[in-house]
């Protein structure tokens, strides 16, 4: 059975006329890191709330577990889903503890206290993202990233084995998306699911076992990122540009060919063949293949060192 | 301060606070008056002058007593419902009277001074207008799908803006000589009115409610952390928010309807509690309960003692109040720490 399991979701927002998802299927399994992919507005958002329970679907189901959603209470929602949202600004300053001891609130009834088995729940996560040493800092004076993390921590005291993340990386800088990265694949060999949406393909070709494209709400393509991130189906999906290339036969990286105007995009290429050709004559710019790779996959033998 | 230790020593200042506020007044009182006063009625030992009893029994019985206690339940009502704005709608700079329940209770009070001669009328007129007024910025509020959090702010700012016309149309409706002065001195707040009768009616209700939103404070730091993040942790947020703003909704226009408006309260007794113990709501706000207790007596005693004639409470407020906002402000670049 699959974790989650959507079937043929139709939904349209009340104040606009236009259907935002026409009859999405998909069926995601435990473990699973699936990426999210599509432009601004092809209903990755509204997806992931439906995922989450905070929009109710007009036709369709989704199902955890083979259980409608609708048929379960909030509590046990956030017990299975935990959602991590954009990088989000907080006017009050939590310390770091406090915001992930929110993540055992799905257990607690009215009137809640902690308890030390909550404290130690708490600690645990943080010990897992290695963010012990912020519990006591406010939340408010930390980084994109370290917010992040704190999320994805109080996400771990939640419990629940499957993050929902809307752009998780989107402001982050370079350093502390790898890092944030990193961490979800650290976490999905534990067993935890993800599902992220994101606007760089490269989020996906580094650890995404698997890529769902979705262009005015439906599924343009689903399946695995290095079969279906490829020239045709981003700029299908983008408009863009772009060559996905293999990097040693080891990994993927998506260099876009700069958009809209073919000449402006030939004449770039030409401008890099001349360069390659200049420094040295191995080969013309579509075919190259970079020796030593300027990146290493987050993955690979040697994790980058941030 | 150290965390543990403020809720004890900052109940203490408050009982100092009011014990020492009982002296205060035109008639001053010595320490051993009160202690012999209160050892006669309570534990009927000691004998004292039967007029000078009764002397004291209607200064402090009738009078300051209840003035002291008016003073506790509305800075603390203040600035409790203040601080649970504050929370819930992720806004530092939110104050009791969000949602339009002060100008509602005003108008309901000028109204019925205007069209009325009986007090309890006045009272429980102040008290409807105040619910009526959330009530249009809620019902606004829904009428439109979106981000509630922001179509609650602009439906109080709407319902604010109305229920201030009106109240502008019964001031130039009154009769200039009699109804104009009154509503105008009720309007600038003051506890002179206080009796027993209606710090009973009045007082049981807030005590109910803060206390409803010390239990329920845990949910407040969730909320604070947006709608979204709250309904995936498993909280009923609709449902809590509004029991929240019906509680703060209750305090806020009882505190109108004892002591008329007093401004800046709500909004600046939670800013001083989270400079103290910090932006857990689950401190924060019986902290600023007894702050909000502990600044309003003070501050009448003020009002009341300084000059010869006794200033309105809420200038009083004001005027203590915006000049700290202004210093206050400088802490906003650090995330209102």
């Amino acid at each position: 059975m699959p974790h989650i399991s959507i079937k043929n979701i139709y939904f349209s927002y009340e104040n606009k006329k236009k259907t935002v998802l026409n009859g999405i299927n998909l069926d995601i399994a435990r473990g699973e890191i699936v990426t999210l992919l599509g432009p601004n507005g092809c209903g990755k958002s509204t997806l992931i709330k439906l995922m989450l329970g905070l929009l109710r679907p007009e036709k369709g189901d989704v199902c955890i577990d083979g259980i409608d959603i609708s048929c379960l209470d909030s509590k046990t929602i956030s017990r299975t889903i935990a959602y991590v949202p954009q990088i989000h600004r907080s006017y009050f300053p939590y310390s770091v503890l406090d915001i992930v001891l929110m993540g055992r609130i799905p257990y607690k009834t009215f009137f809640y206290r902690y308890t030390k088995e909550d404290m130690s729940i708490a600690n645990d996560a943080m010990e897992r993202l290695s963010i012990v040493h912020l519990a006591e800092r406010p939340y408010t004076e930390l980084s994109g990233g370290e917010r992040q993390l704190t999320i994805v921590a109080r996400a771990i005291t939640q419990g629940a084995k499957t993050l929902i993340m809307d752009e998780p990386a989107t402001g982050l800088d370079y350093g502390n998306q790898l890092r944030l990265l990193e961490e979800m694949i650290r976490l999905s060999q534990e067993g935890y699911t993800f599902i992220k949406s994101t606007h760089s393909p490269e989020h996906a070709l580094w650890i995404a076992d698997r890529a769902v494209m979705i262009k005015n709400g439906t599924i343009m393509a689903d399946g695995r990122c290095d079969l279906i991130i490829n020239s045709e189906n981003m700029f299908e999906l983008y408009n863009a540009k772009v060559k996905v290339m293999w990097v040693n036969d080891a990994f993927q990286i998506c260099v876009p060919r700069v958009v809209s105007n073919f000449s402006q995009a030939d004449e770039i290429i030409d401008r890099k063949k001349a360069f390659v050709m200049k420094g040295d004559s191995r080969d013309s710019y579509n075919n190259i293949v970079v020796s030593n790779p300027v990146v290493e996959p987050p993955y690979g033998k040697d994790k980058i060192k941030l | 301060m150290k965390q543990k230790w403020s809720i004890p020593i900052l109940s203490l200042i408050l009982m100092v606070t009011a014990s020492f506020s009982l002296m205060l007044g035109k008639y001053p009182l010595a320490p051993s008056d009160i202690t012999e006063f209160f050892t006669h009625k309570i534990f009927g030992i000691g004998v004292m002058d039967l007029q000078r009893y009764s002397l004291l029994e209607s200064l402090l019985m009738d009078i300051r007593l209840p003035r002291i206690v008016a003073a506790v339940l509305i800075g603390a009502s203040l600035s409790v419902s203040g601080a649970a704005f504050q929370a819930m709608f992720i806004n530092p700079l939110v104050s009791p009277g969000l949602l339009g329940v002060l100008s509602g209770a005003s108008f309901g009070a000028a109204l019925s001074m205007v069209f009325s001669k009986n007090w309890v009328m006045v009272q429980v007129c102040t008290f409807v207008f105040g619910f009526i007024a959330v009530l249009i910025a809620v019902g606004i509020a829904r009428i439109y799908k979106g981000n509630t959090i922001l179509l609650l702010v602009l439906g109080g700012v709407i319902s604010s803006a109305f229920f201030t016309s009106l109240l502008s149309i019964v001031k130039y409706i009154a009769d200039p000589y009699n109804q104009l002065p009154a509503i105008v001195q009720w309007l600038m707040g003051g506890l002179s009115m206080v009796d027993r009768k209606i710090l009973l009616i009045a007082g049981i209700p807030q005590i109910v409610s803060i206390a409803l939103v010390i239990l329920f404070s845990g949910y407040l730091n969730v909320l604070s952390m947006g709608d979204e993040q709250a309904k995936t942790l498993g909280i009923q947020v609709q449902r809590i928010r509004m029991f929240l703003v019906f509680l703060a909704t209750v305090m806020s226009s009882l505190t109108v309807v004892t002591a008329g408006m007093i401004g800046w309260v709500g909004l600046i007794i939670p800013h001083i509690a989270r400079m103290l113990v910090g932006p857990d709501n689950k401190m924060l706000i019986p902290v600023s309960a007894l702050i909000g207790a502990i600044y309003l007596v003070v501050v009448d005693d003020a009002s009341r003692i300084l000059f010869n004639v006794e200033i309105p409470i809420g200038i009083t407020t004001s005027l203590i109040g915006i000049p700290f906002f202004t210093v206050m402000l400088k802490k906003a670049k650090r995330g209102w720490g």
